[in-house]
């Protein structure tokens, strides 16, 4: 019977869950990093032993944590994420220019291919890549000195790369979204790329068509579909059949638009996760319910999952990587909250259960199906 | 004023720095030439290379804004880089303290 390893980054440290295949009963490891905060942790599809995390701290910058024995221990690697060459300027919330400058890294994305190789999405937005397992970080500046660059912003959160999306054959597409500018693609590895955003609506933004400057909260695909992909944008879920080309809404019967993370189903590339929450300036669930909604048909129809969740008083959020799905025949579904619990489903969104209560706020959940 | 190899440096770092350079207690530093800030962040980032970044920038060498240096009651985190530390620090008589501001969260 396979493994369950659930990864989660928090405001405090990070957490290792372990189960077996029937996921009813977990360990808690952790926290790992205590007092840091955890932005993301995330293992690798090659060798599931050799996860990487992002710890990082207002107060002490940012430091790569790398383990090789499936998050029992752990080793600081590379922190030097030096922009290639000298950075330009990029708009301030105020329409100002603002130099380029390193803060933290958002998200790590272990490769498809090589243990060694990892992507990190960074803020101020930009994409770095390590091949040598995380000693030393290459920027594919390509993306940040793309035309456009000079007008992109910050979302609310900060102006960061928080998703890294790869082709599952074709090993020189990559997907990446940045708040506020947008989605972008590139077909060469990362050498050059093009802004994806055609089709997208942002009301805060004069120009509708605007090539970039929409906040795009988080996109996911499904490896036997990858020309579908799905996007939960600040508001509106939307959805391409184009790898990008173009975007329609497919937001339907949600009760808010609104939401951070997006997630497809392990085994159905037409069965979509989202948690809509009330509105930007709430980031809180409507009505006090915690419901995450699932759509069997790519969109557009979309029903409420609450068995297991609490249905009153509850005012937590779910931040944009703290969605997982596991590859388990019965696809599990796992979700954390600002309120510290991480909830898990074992039959696909149908029910839940808290695996654990009381972690502290949780910025990102990834799992791992082991053998 | 102190242009000579000094006695070891003392150097107490905050928790969560300590935690991950794997230290108890104090660091003594061997530190050649001036002992300046600059001098002890050196030697300490080359004895612990996991604290590179960590008190001072990658790119731009400066202190993180929310970290502080200490020494003999004084206030030393707006001094420059290259100016000596207290005779009483090159003498290991008082600690070079790094210290995490105290901010909430």
């Amino acid at each position: 019977m396979g493994g369950t390893r659930v990864l989660v980054g928090t405001r405090k440290g990070a957490f290792v869950l372990t189960s077996d295949e029937r996921r009813s009963d977990w360990a808690v490891d952790g926290p790992h990093f205590p007092g840091w905060e955890t932005y993301h942790v995330k293992g690798s599809p090659v060798d599931p032993a050799r996860i990487y995390a992002s710890q990082t701290s207002g107060w002490f910058g940012q430091v790569i944590q790398r383990s090789d024995d499936g998050g029992a221990s752990w080793e600081p690697v590379g922190n030097d994420f030096t922009y290639d060459g000298v950075p330009g300027e990029h708009q301030w919330y105020d329409g100002t220019l603002r130099p380029w400058s390193f803060t933290r890294v958002w998200h790590l994305e272990p490769s498809l291919h090589d243990a060694e190789t990892v992507f990190a999405g960074v803020e101020d937005a930009a994409l770095f890549k390590s091949t040598d397992g995380g000693a030393e970080w290459k920027e594919l500046s390509g993306l940040r000195q793309h035309d456009t660059g000079p007008q992109w912003q910050p979302g609310a959160g900060g102006m960061c790369l928080h998703t890294i999306l790869q082709h599952p054959t074709d090993r020189d597409r990559l997907y990446v979204a940045i708040s506020a500018a947008g989605a972008f693609r590139t077909s060469d590895g990362g050498r050059t790329w093009e802004p994806i955003n055609r089709g997208l609506r942002s009301g805060e933004i004069p120009d509708e068509d605007s090539e970039v400057g929409h906040c795009v909260h988080r996109i996911d695909m499904h490896p036997a579909n990858p020309d579908v992909l799905y996007m939960q944008k600040h508001w509106d879920v939307m959805r391409s059949k184009d790898g990008g080309d173009t975007w329609h809404e497919v937001s339907g019967n949600l009760p808010s638009d609104f939401g951070f993370p997006i997630a497809v189903h392990a085994h159905e590339p037409e069965t979509v996760y989202v948690v809509p929450i009330l509105s930007d300036s709430h980031h809180f669930p409507p009505d006090g319910r915690l419901r995450v909604y699932r759509s069997r048909t790519g969109g557009d129809e979309w029903e409420a999952l609450t068995n297991g969740l609490p249905q009153e008083n509850c005012y937590v959020n779910v931040l944009r990587d703290a969605m997982a799905v596991d590859q388990h025949e019965s696809c599990g579904v796992y979700f954390g909250t600002s309120g510290g619990q991480v909830y898990a489903s074992r039959d696909s969104g149908d029910s839940w259960t808290p695996i654990v209560r009381d972690l502290p706020a949780v910025l990102s959940v990834e799992v791992q199906t082991l053998p | 004023m102190n242009d000579v190899m000094s006695d070891s440096v003392r150097v107490v770092l905050p928790a969560h720095l300590r935690a991950m350079a794997k230290i108890q207690g104090e660091v003594r530093l061997d530190v050649e030439g001036a002992v300046t800030q600059r001098a002890v962040l050196d030697a300490l980032e080359r004895e612990f290379p996991v604290l590179r970044g960590t008190i001072r920038d990658r790119a731009t060498a400066q202190r993180r804004a929310f970290v502080r240096f200490f020494a003999c009651g004084e206030d030393l985190s707006h001094e420059e880089p290259d100016s000596p530390l207290p005779d009483r620090v090159v003498h290991a008589e008082e600690p070079f303290r790094i210290v995490g501001a105290m901010a909430g969260g």
